[in-house]
């Protein structure tokens, strides 16, 4: 799936959360949208999902603008992990990973199969699935999440934030499965981080942003070889050195 | 009669109607002091034995509910008093501009009439202790002007009415300040000799078990209260007999006749129904059946049926109605508040008179009490569910929504899961709320523990107010153990705090 955001503009109050925003994620790719907190970038996974509609502009998928009605079959083919995962307390891992297999109809052979698949991509521990969230620790917690993104094999992956709330040891361990299964996959994948280490880490392509607007995109080779302008080669140059401030949930 | 009506009566009635072939069905009523019982009792003998068939719906709960549940037609026949009629009841229709308008036209205006007086009146009175009036020579009211030190203590009700003590004093000049309590402590207050003077109705029994002396009203200030019977018209055309049967009382009952059989009743302990079966044969003569006395654990079980069925009902009914309603309200927040403002507003209306307001609308016996009950029950079960659903973190909506849930699902797999321990706390509260507010069932004739309270208070017999409040304490404790228990099914472990 193509996904397009053409001269999008998304206010909240009074400022800009993005502003005239012009994006094109390329099919199988991962992307990150990297920069400071409040520069807009969770709000662009919002508009993806159609979870929040521009003030301007649209949001488009392979070339049509975002569907008003029936956006459920749009949001079934866009698995989206929200920050710090939004388990939900009432089910158990298993049970909130094959939430929408149950809503469906699968039969049990099919759901069983499928978390099995899931739990050996993630390298969820078996004995958790029957734990419930808050008996999980945050990085199976995040896991669990990406299970939930994964069930109805999605053609996009958006992430929000998936280590930022992880302690160090914790947090390089999830990075490299995360990789791991970015490649095995072979999805769109588009995440959202203000580390820059994670996006070198993990994306084929960086969006750096700041204020709502892109400042520069391209791989991060070349944004470190030519930044656009001295606040690229800044913010490039806090490495992992930035505090994990993480941004509001709107 | 709409099908809600309907659907409630049918329903409240499963152990409240039962019918027998014969003669026509005749309902008599009572209020809740032991006079108002025992005529009912003997109203209801006469009309039995004029081949009615007849139910007496026993010591409702005051005027406004007995007069209402006959001008409805859920009750046939009541005792009552003239002044009750024309300075209560009445008062407006009887000094209205027409002017001069009698009882019985009023009453017909009603559709209603009323037997010839039965001979007692029930007035106010004025009593001190036979030998303390004997010591100091006072026979009337206005002999107390002449000993200022006498202390006058008076039931609560007196103190405050304006043709109670304000109006007597100033009437008569008397010179003595009264202190106000309650009617039957008064009685003990002047027996004990904390006190000399007090007020009674003319036939309270205590009038003679405690030796006192009833002072002659000679300026007339006190307004007659002559006791009759109160019918609806239909009934003449209806059951014609069972007016006959009951006219037979016109002018048999004098003040020393009624002042026996209250004190038979309430001090000698005699059931109603003995006292007026006796009173039948012995002064109106004719075989008189009395209806069958009940043994404790029966009445016991029959109560908690009762009791138990109003609170069912009206949960079952509440929680079917409030859940939706809050559903609704977090939905739509403008109406929300609308919601929960109105079922505030229900929960703020007194329960005696929103039964009086429920008579027009479902009769008198269960139907009021469980319609009362529900709209009780509305309040924490909408607040809850309200509250519940608009708690839930933004996060997991988002979440719930990004899968791909469609509305209803989201409502059924997420968001009612989550609220579920906010909704079942207001169920719970709902309940508790329930079992104590249906004792004042009894005030309409729906039976359950509040029956024997209120038969206890009336006859002042602990033991009786006992056999309600007990059960009703226990099965309060009884109800929150078992929706303890619901909720460990209803509401998931990963919502409840995590074992120790």
């Amino acid at each position: 799936m193509n996904l397009r955001l053409a001269g999008v503009t998304k206010r909240y109050g009074a400022g800009a959360a993005v502003d005239g925003l012009d994006l094109t994620f390329a099919s199988g790719k991962t992307t990150a949208l990297l920069g400071p907190s409040g520069c807009g970038k969770s709000t662009v996974l919002r508009l993806l999902v159609a979870l929040v509609t521009p003030d301007a502009g649209q949001v488009e998928a392979d070339g049509r603008p975002l569907p008003a009605h029936d956006i459920e079959a749009l949001r079934r083919r866009i698995g989206y992990v929200i920050q710090d995962g939004g388990l939900f307390p009432h089910l158990t891992a298993a049970g909130n990973v094959t939430l929408m297999a149950r809503h469906l109809g699968w039969d049990a052979a099919r759901i069983a199969a499928r978390l099995e698949e899931l739990r050996a991509l993630t390298r969820f521990p078996a004995d958790g699935l029957t734990r419930y969230p808050n008996e999980l620790s945050g990085g199976q917690v995040q896991r669990v999440a990406i299970m939930r993104g994964l069930l109805l094999d999605p053609e996009v992956l958006l992430l929000d934030e998936p280590l930022s709330a992880l302690d160090p040891l914790v947090r390089a361990e999830l990075r490299d499965d995360l990789r791991a299964i970015f490649r095995s996959l072979g999805k769109t994948v588009i995440i959202v981080t203000h580390d820059v280490g994670e996006a070198a880490h993990l994306a084929d392509v960086v969006v750096l942003m700041r204020d709502g607007r892109v400042v520069q995109q391209g791989p991060m080779a070349t944004l470190a070889a030519t930044p656009a302008d001295p606040f690229v080669a800044a913010f490039l140059a806090t490495g992992n050195g930035v505090p994990a401030v993480t941004e509001p949930q709107r | 009669m709409t099908d809600a009506r309907a659907a409630i009566v049918a329903l409240a009635c499963l152990s409240a109607c039962t019918s027998s072939g014969g003669g026509p069905r005749v309902t008599v009523a009572s209020k809740a002091f032991t006079e108002s019982v025992i005529l009912g009792e003997v109203a209801a003998a006469l009309a039995r034995g004029a081949g009615a068939d007849v139910e007496h719906r026993r010591q409702l709960g005051g005027t406004e509910i007995v007069f209402r549940a006959l001008e409805t037609g859920a009750v046939d026949v009541y005792p009552e008093y003239t002044g009750t009629l024309t300075l209560e009841i009445l008062r407006a229709e009887m000094t209205g501009t027409s002017g001069g308008r009698t009882l019985a036209d009023v009453l017909t205006a009603h559709g209603l009439r009323a037997t010839r007086a039965l001979g007692f009146h029930n007035n106010y009175g004025i009593a001190m202790t036979e030998a303390r009036a004997a010591a100091l020579g006072i026979r009337r009211i206005s002999d107390l002007r002449a000993h200022p030190e006498l202390r006058v203590v008076l039931s609560n009700e007196v103190m405050s009415r304006a043709d109670g003590w304000p109006g007597l004093r100033a009437a008569y000049a008397l010179p003595q300040a009264a202190r106000g309590m309650d009617h039957d402590l008064a009685y003990r207050a002047i027996a004990g000799g904390a006190a000399d003077v007090t007020d009674v109705y003319t036939t309270d029994a205590e009038i003679r078990a405690h030796g006192l002396r009833v002072l002659d009203d000679d300026r007339r200030f006190f307004a007659a209260y002559e006791a009759l019977f109160v019918y609806r018209a239909d009934l003449a055309t209806r059951a014609p007999a069972v007016v006959a049967a009951i006219a037979r009382l016109e002018g048999r009952v004098d003040n020393a006749a009624m002042i026996a059989l209250n004190a038979r009743a309430k001090l000698d302990h005699v059931p109603e129904s003995e006292v007026a079966a006796d009173f039948l044969t012995t002064h109106i003569g004719g075989a008189v059946t009395p209806a069958a006395r009940e043994r404790v654990l029966a009445t016991i079980a029959a109560r908690a049926t009762e009791h138990t069925a109003m609170v069912a009902l009206s949960l079952l009914a509440a929680i079917a109605v409030a859940v939706p309603l809050g559903i609704v309200a977090a939905r739509r927040p403008r109406l929300g508040r609308v919601v929960v403002g109105v079922a505030g507003l229900l929960q703020t209306v007194p329960s005696l008179a929103l039964l009086v307001l429920l008579i027009p609308v479902v009769g008198i016996g269960s139907p009021p009490a469980v319609a009362a009950l529900f709209l009780y029950g509305l309040l924490p079960i909408v607040r809850n569910t309200h509250a519940g659903l608009v708690g839930i973190p933004e996060s997991l909506r988002v979440s719930a929504r990004a899968l791909g849930l469609p509305s209803a699902a989201r409502l059924r797999l997420v968001e009612l899961p989550l609220a579920m321990p906010t909704i079942v706390a207001g169920i719970k509260t709902s309940a508790v709320i329930a079992v104590g507010t249906a004792t004042v069932g009894a005030l309409v004739g729906a039976g359950g523990f509040g029956q024997p309270i209120l038969t206890g208070i009336r006859l002042n017999d602990f033991g009786l107010i006992l056999q309600g409040a007990l059960p009703a304490a226990a099965m309060a404790v009884g109800l929150e153990s078992l929706l303890a228990a619901v909720e460990r099914r209803v509401v998931p472990r990963g919502l409840r705090p995590p074992a120790a």
